[in-house]
């Protein structure tokens, strides 16, 4: 039987081998929700309709997740496992009424540091030079 | 859940210190001062050596459950403010080179957790401050002082610092430090809310949630510290890191020995708080074999002193 998860990270890219060093071949959303077809060690070969792929299994979850849950779906979120809310909880707007009421707590580093992003080829780079493996990429 | 934490920095002691032709001017981590409302009233004396280990590691299990009630996505959002805290005491370096290579060693630590994917990803800043400190906020924001940057003789030594900090990230130990009552009133607040958008009144009670769960992460992070089994459990996440992408993992058990021995017994915040370097290493013993390292490759050392020379 084939296992459904979905996409649990803002950003899910799927690789054309099971490790961080496979060229990636398609980007997947939250909340996209994926067929499983193989799993090698923590990597999982998943099938979408945008497209198919390898992914570490730590950006999927077996919860289903709704991303626009209507009240039905927010009631039966509380008595499922199986079911996340999208946005719901703590999200962007909570944070920004956490801010109004704590003006001293200043953000703008952490949207920065959020910017750094360390492309793939220079990770690749960096451990062929320095003589590492990407070992744990792939177990 | 326990409350009996000892302080939770990697490094952290007073002093002065010289190492590998650096020296490292060590101030004590001064957490007095401005913290964002609620947290102002930090214990004082945390009650360390509670028989902590035990009671933790039986509510250990429920905790975790509780923690793992929160989406990424959620975790993200604590994570963030939780790093914004950080930053509201700390200045964050602004030296490009240092910030760069500092995220390329830590992000590949991090490709080799068992927590590779955050909602958002990890990130690493460099604090601009002597003290020899380092956190780690729920969903992968890290951080380490200028201070804790001196006192790495090489890359793999810093690797073991970034390990122990992905470490933490990967078993969710700040998630676990909101306290579990806070956990419920949250699911609580979210399984009333019926419509896409919060109506003001949840808002504002959610934001009382999030505000408790951010100073309960914050306080444990900054003042009272994680448990010994937490830091235990970060320093072998650090050494199954460090072995998957080929550093050796007696790298971490220098910086602990050099730790050890720049601390004056029973005057500081950190001998007081922490478990000693000495239990870590002997914890450890069991997963890294004693002996001497071989030396780092040449490439390693160029690009760690081209990076940090300055810092």
């Amino acid at each position: 039987m084939t296992k459904t998860m979905s996409v649990q990270v803002k950003k899910c890219p799927l690789r054309n081998q099971p490790s961080f060093l496979g060229k990636v071949v398609s980007t997947l959303a939250y909340g996209d929700q994926v067929s499983v077809r193989e799993e090698r060690a923590s990597w999982l070969h998943v099938a979408t309709g945008k497209g198919e792929g390898w992914t570490h299994s730590s950006a999927l979850t077996p919860k289903k997740i709704i991303l626009n849950p209507d009240s039905r779906e927010v009631r039966a979120s509380t008595s499922s496992e199986e079911i996340a809310l999208a946005g719901k909880g703590f999200n962007k707007q909570v944070e920004q009424e956490y801010r109004r009421q704590n003006r001293n707590v200043d953000f703008t580093w952490v949207d920065k540091m959020e910017q750094i992003v360390i492309s793939q080829t220079e990770i690749g780079s960096f451990l062929r030079e320095g003589g590492l493996t990407a070992e744990g990429g792939k177990s | 859940m326990s409350r009996g934490y000892s302080r939770r920095a990697f490094l952290h002691q007073a002093g002065r210190v010289s190492l590998a032709g650096l020296t490292c001017t060590v101030a004590q981590s001064a957490f007095g001062g401005w913290l964002p409302s609620g947290i102002s009233d930090l214990p004082g004396t945390v009650n360390k050596l509670s028989g902590y280990a035990d009671s933790i590691q039986k509510s250990a299990t429920a905790i975790q459950k509780a923690a793992e009630e929160f989406t990424p996505e959620q975790e993200y959002y604590i994570g963030r403010t939780v790093g914004a805290v950080v930053l509201s005491k700390y200045r964050a370096y602004d030296n490009q080179k240092a910030t760069h290579y500092v995220n390329v060693v830590g992000q590949t630590l991090a490709q080799a957790s068992d927590l590779p994917e955050t909602f958002n990803g990890y990130h690493f800043l460099i604090l601009d401050a002597e003290d020899i400190n380092a956190f780690a906020t729920p969903s992968g924001l890290i951080f380490v002082t200028r201070g804790l940057l001196r006192c790495c003789s090489n890359e793999g030594e810093l690797a073991s610092v970034l390990a122990h900090e992905v470490g933490h990230v990967q078993h969710k130990h700040g998630m676990q430090s909101i306290e579990k009552g806070r956990v419920t009133e949250a699911l609580t607040v979210i399984g009333l809310e019926a419509t896409k958008t919060f109506a003001q009144s949840d808002v504002a009670s959610l934001t009382r949630t999030f505000e408790g769960s951010i100073n309960d992460i914050a306080t444990t992070m900054i003042s009272s510290g994680y448990s010994r089994a937490f830091e235990a459990e970060a320093d072998q996440a650090a050494v199954t890191i460090l072995r998957r992408v080929g550093y050796d993992p007696g790298n971490l058990i220098k910086m602990l020995e050099q730790m050890d021995a720049r601390l004056k017994p029973g005057g500081i915040d950190f001998a007081k708080t922490h478990p000693s370097p000495k239990s870590r290493i002997q914890g450890l013993a069991k997963l890294v074999a004693s002996g001497p390292a071989l030396p780092p490759p040449a490439v390693r050392e160029g690009r760690f002193k081209k990076a940090l020379q300055n810092v």
